[in-house]
């Protein structure tokens, strides 16, 4: 048997793990990015989550001050992970409104009651047409809206600690 | 019989046979994948360029508002998939899946029958929102429409 | 407490594993050092020490406590204690505990257990187990710590998702996880046996128990998980090529490939540099399946759990792993002193043939799985799936089981064909039979009818073996060979019986109405609402009657989940001896009538009894070689009490493969 062969194997190894490490390597391609971005809001009116936050509305963002609309579900883990730094950013002075995804009012009081609300309004949105609506294709994501009712950023995925900064920026921008 | 061969003869046609099937298996894969791989279109690409009628394709965009129907059989469902730009007819004999709403993203796997309809086999709806098909991506970057669906099979 | 016990107990393991990497290491170089002596103590305490870190965690879950992370995140207070425990390893970080824990046990297995091999070829294969181990180790550790406490307990548990409550889950990963790691034996003993070059029959028959087991586990684990799509799914397909499915059976014929080269080299020392090959590429796949499948690469999983620093971890073990080992595969096998030779005509070249026959069948997977990763590195997005796996897979699949039924019958080194030329005719006429009766009666597809007439021919051949034997005095691992060959042609005239004659309906129907399929009626008889925990279902009352016998009740329903939102359909199906009537409800049609969907399906269950039939040949083969090893070992010990010999070298050669 020719020596060379035996590098086959070898040589066929490496190639794969080039291709591995090339899709490890592109940025997390799952996200799908909002279409929506510097377009207005689209025209809904929710009803509220929860007893203790009122309803919300398109209206809602037409007052001249930018906030963060932060897209979650009660049955979403990554939605508690980001629990601390949306409460970092409401201490921060960011006014967050949200909407809950095919939820439970039950379920998104406990959720709250147990991961904090850092949020002044919430609206359920059961069949997720704002989600839809919006451009958002999972939870959570966080989007900034300004004071005109324009969507101008989007975040994809759990805010991470370094995302505070980020966000607080882009609501700064959309002042 | 082969036995008057020389042993070092027999180890060479051995290792020849086995070199042969395995060349052999890397071509017919190669060229089988060129052919049988099914590729994702979009409504705007399947308008464009269209697949042959009857090779196996995915399609996936949105369900038109207002296209679905069911046909007097019961089973069958026609609707119109669109992505803001073209839009193709679909037509399908089966369950569908419950998230199956118009106005929602679908990826239907099928092939075009030569009048232009699309024909589903499957309908891949989606059945976690933290779950976004890869494929999709393609979607967004050619079109407006926000879609969000669940290829994934189980498991 | 509980948890740092754990903890405690993994970081001790690591350095009991560093040990004796460095003791099995120093043997290489002056035969036996004091160092070396740590080696098999080493791993048999590292094995202890695993599998009480693993109990550990199977506490925490079990007592549900809620201040460590993994627990929170994956468990309830409220699960049923079969779940809890199934979701201490349903998750990432548990499912390397118990990688790790399967695999230290296995070293702590071999260490205290084999002495057949060269001591210095054993030193270097409990390296090699170690310095895998040694990785694995420092992945849990230092990225995906499933001991993790959170700064503040939870309230209560995130885990309640009733879709992973399913017994099927429960068992299946833990089943293909036995099997992926012994084959990380097979494995260590290749890299050890190439250090060393000492790659004997010694070697093959060492290494042959636990490409043995690990098959068994493997071939379960597909048969189980097949089962589970099948009926969970509702789409009545019992394979998709999902890359899921692939991850398994990449390994598989991998290790029934190995299976065979090393019952040659146990044998008839042949297949040396083949076999040892064969022992990396059944790892390798193992890792690779299980790579593609964790890292989020292939399939869309969990958008926010793929984390690429874990990615970059598992992706530096395999090519130091792997690339390791075919690099030193690549210096060394050269050098490794060819075996016996052996005829165009003999069992080994039988053998040979499906080796190659099952590489290629590997390839062919492998190239199809990852084929969508290549073609979207240049932006064009494709799905490969049954247009492509099976025809192209059956190219190889035919004549492997051609020669697979004849290659039993022949002699080792070299025989004459006309010797079997009887046989031959009897499963040859079968199989031609069978062709012309199926091509006459009906009008099928070409892969079904070529099934339908193997598995007659193989069904027949697999027998064969037995003809002329004292079946009495047959070892056990023949009957193995015969059973698990014979279980092949039992699911192979599932798979065509299953593809060639299934009738499948779909029909809107009113309460009350009857729908045919097949040989069956079904009447709806009712449409009822019903719940459950957190989902909410339509279920469908049928009663089914094969032809027109006594009606029978089934309910399939089509369930709703609340949160997570998610549907799933849930089937039912009517088992009789010659298949199954399968059937799933869907919604109504707008104007009182319901969707129902029926598949007749004969001899469809044949598919997994064949899978049982082969995993029991499996057994028994496993069970005759360890009982043929320890009468061998006792023998051995006497024959050398008597004379005052050495203990080694003295061995007979291996009865049969």
């Amino acid at each position: 048997m020719k020596r060379w062969i035996l590098w086959v194997p070898l040589a066929m190894f490496f190639g794969f793990c080039a291709l591995f490490a090339y899709h490890l390597a592109r940025p997390k391609t799952e996200f799908v990015a909002s279409t929506m971005i510097g377009r207005p809001l689209p025209e809904f009116s929710l009803r509220a989550a929860v007893a203790d936050r009122p309803a919300l509305a398109t209206a809602d963002f037409r007052d001249g001050k930018p906030r963060l609309f932060n897209v979650f579900a009660s049955w979403c883990i990554p939605c508690a992970a980001e629990a601390p730094q949306l409460e970092m950013l409401r201490r921060r002075g960011a006014d967050i409104v949200a909407v809950a995804i095919r939820d439970r009012p039950d379920d998104v009081a406990d959720f709250l009651s147990r991961y904090g609300n850092p949020y002044s309004r919430i609206g359920a949105d059961d069949l997720s047409e704002v989600q839809l609506g919006i451009g958002s294709s999972g939870v959570p994501e966080t989007f900034v809206i300004d004071g005109d009712g324009m969507i101008t950023y989007q975040h994809i995925g759990d805010i991470r600690a370094s995302d505070v900064p980020v966000l607080l920026q882009k609501l700064e921008e959309a002042r | 019989m082969i036995t008057g061969l020389k042993p070092k003869h027999q180890r060479l046609i051995l290792v020849l046979i086995a070199l042969i099937a395995l060349i052999g298996a890397g071509l017919l894969a190669a060229s089988a994948l060129r052919n049988q791989a099914s590729y994702f279109y979009v409504p705007t690409q399947m308008a464009e360029k269209p697949p042959a009628p009857g090779q196996a394709v995915r399609l996936g965009g949105m369900v038109q508002e207002g296209s679905l129907q069911t046909l007097a059989d019961g089973v069958t469902t026609t609707f119109v998939v669109g992505d803001g730009e073209a839009t193709v007819p679909v037509r399908f004999a089966g369950i569908l899946p419950d998230l199956f709403v118009e106005g929602s993203g679908v990826v239907a796997e099928g092939r075009l029958d030569a009048g232009g309809t699309f024909v589903a086999d499957n309908l891949l709806a989606k059945h976690d929102e933290n779950y976004v098909p890869r494929e999709l991506q393609e979607m967004t970057e050619h079109q407006k429409n926000q879609v969000v669906a669940e290829t994934e099979i189980g498991a | 407490m509980i948890a740092e016990l754990g903890l405690a107990a993994l970081w001790l393991a690591a350095a009991l594993a560093a040990l004796q990497l460095v003791a099995g290491a120093f043997a290489q170089r002056d035969g036996t050092t004091e160092l070396a002596g740590l080696a098999r103590p080493a791993a048999i305490i590292q094995g202890v020490l695993a599998a009480f870190s693993f109990l550990m965690l199977l506490i925490l879950f079990a007592q549900t406590d809620l201040s460590v992370k993994l627990v929170a995140m994956n468990s309830h207070s409220a699960k049923p204690m079969i779940f809890k425990l199934s979701g201490a390893f349903g998750n990432h970080e548990g499912s390397m505990l118990l990688w790790i824990t399967v695999m230290a046990l296995a070293g702590a297995l071999i260490a205290a257990a084999e002495r057949r091999l060269p001591e210095r070829t054993m030193m270097a294969t409990l390296a090699a187990q170690a310095f895998v181990g040694l990785g694995f180790y420092a992945f849990l550790l230092f990225s995906s710590n499933p001991f993790e406490r959170l700064p503040q307990p939870a309230m209560e548990g995130m885990g309640l998702n009733p879709l992973l409550q399913d017994i099927g889950l429960v068992f299946h990963p833990p089943t293909l996880y036995v099997g992926y790691v012994g084959l990380s034996v097979a494995f260590s003993f290749a890299v050890g046996a190439l250090l060393t070059r000492q790659v004997t029959p010694d070697f093959a028959r060492a290494m042959r128990p636990w490409v043995l087991g690990a098959w068994i586990f493997l071939t379960l684990g597909i048969t189980a998980g097949s089962y589970w799509a099948y009926y969970e799914l509702g789409w009545g397909g019992w394979w998709f090529w999902d890359p899921v499915e692939n991850a398994s059976l990449m390994p598989w014929l991998a290790a029934t490939a190995l299976l065979h080269s090393a019952s040659v080299l146990a044998a008839r020392d042949a297949l040396r540099a083949w076999t040892i090959m064969l022992g990396v590429v059944a790892f390798s796949m193992s890792m690779v399946g299980t790579f593609l499948v964790r890292s989020g690469i292939l399939t869309s999983v969990h958008a926010f759990a793929v984390d690429p620093e874990r990615g970059t971890f598992i992706l530096v073990l395999l090519s130091i792993y792997i690339g390791g080992a075919l690099l030193l595969f690549a210096l060394r096998a050269g050098t490794v002193s060819e075996g016996e030779r052996f005829s165009v005509t003999s069992r080994e070249a039988a053998l040979v043939f499906n080796n190659v026959m099952l590489s290629a069948i590997l390839g062919i997977v492998l190239l199809g799985t990852l084929y969508p990763l290549l073609t979207e590195a240049f932006d064009v997005r494709v799905s490969v799936g049954p247009p492509y796996f099976n025809p192209v897979g059956a190219i190889f699949v035919v004549p492997m089981l051609m020669v697979m039924a004849v290659g039993p019958l022949l002699r080792w080194r070299q025989d004459n064909i006309v010797r079997i030329r009887l046989p031959m005719l009897i499963a040859g006429g079968a199989a031609l039979a069978v062709l012309l009766l199926v091509t006459v009666t009906t009008n099928i597809g070409i892969l079904p009818l070529l099934g339908l007439a193997l598995s007659a021919g193989l069904g027949i051949a697999s027998f064969m073996p037995l003809r002329g034997r004292k079946l009495r005095l047959l070892p056990l691992a023949t009957w193995g060979m015969v059973i698990a060959h014979f279980g092949i042609a039992v699911a192979l005239f599932g798979m065509a019986s299953e593809s060639a004659f299934s009738e499948e309906t779909l029909a809107a129907v009113e309460v009350g109405d009857q729908a045919e399929i097949g040989p069956w009626q079904v009447v709806l008889s009712e449409v009822r609402p019903t719940a459950g925990p957190n989902w909410t279902a339509l279920e469908g009352r049928l009663l089914v009657s094969y032809k027109g016998g006594t009606s029978k009740e089934i309910d399939p329903q089509s369930r709703n989940f609340w949160a997570p939102p998610q549907e799933t359909t849930e089937s039912a199906l009517v088992t009789r001896w010659n298949g199954q009537l399968y059937a799933v409800i869907g919604r109504e049609a707008g104007d009182g009538r319901w969707q129902l969907r029926l598949w007749w399906k004969p001899f469809v269950t044949m598919i997994w009894y064949g899978g049982i039939l082969i995993a029991l040949g499996g057994v028994l083969a496993l069970i005759g070689r360890l009982f043929a090893d320890l009468k061998r070992r006792a023998v051995k010990l006497r024959g050398a009490e008597r004379r005052g010999l050495s203990v080694r070298n003295v061995e007979p050669r291996d009865a049969g493969a």
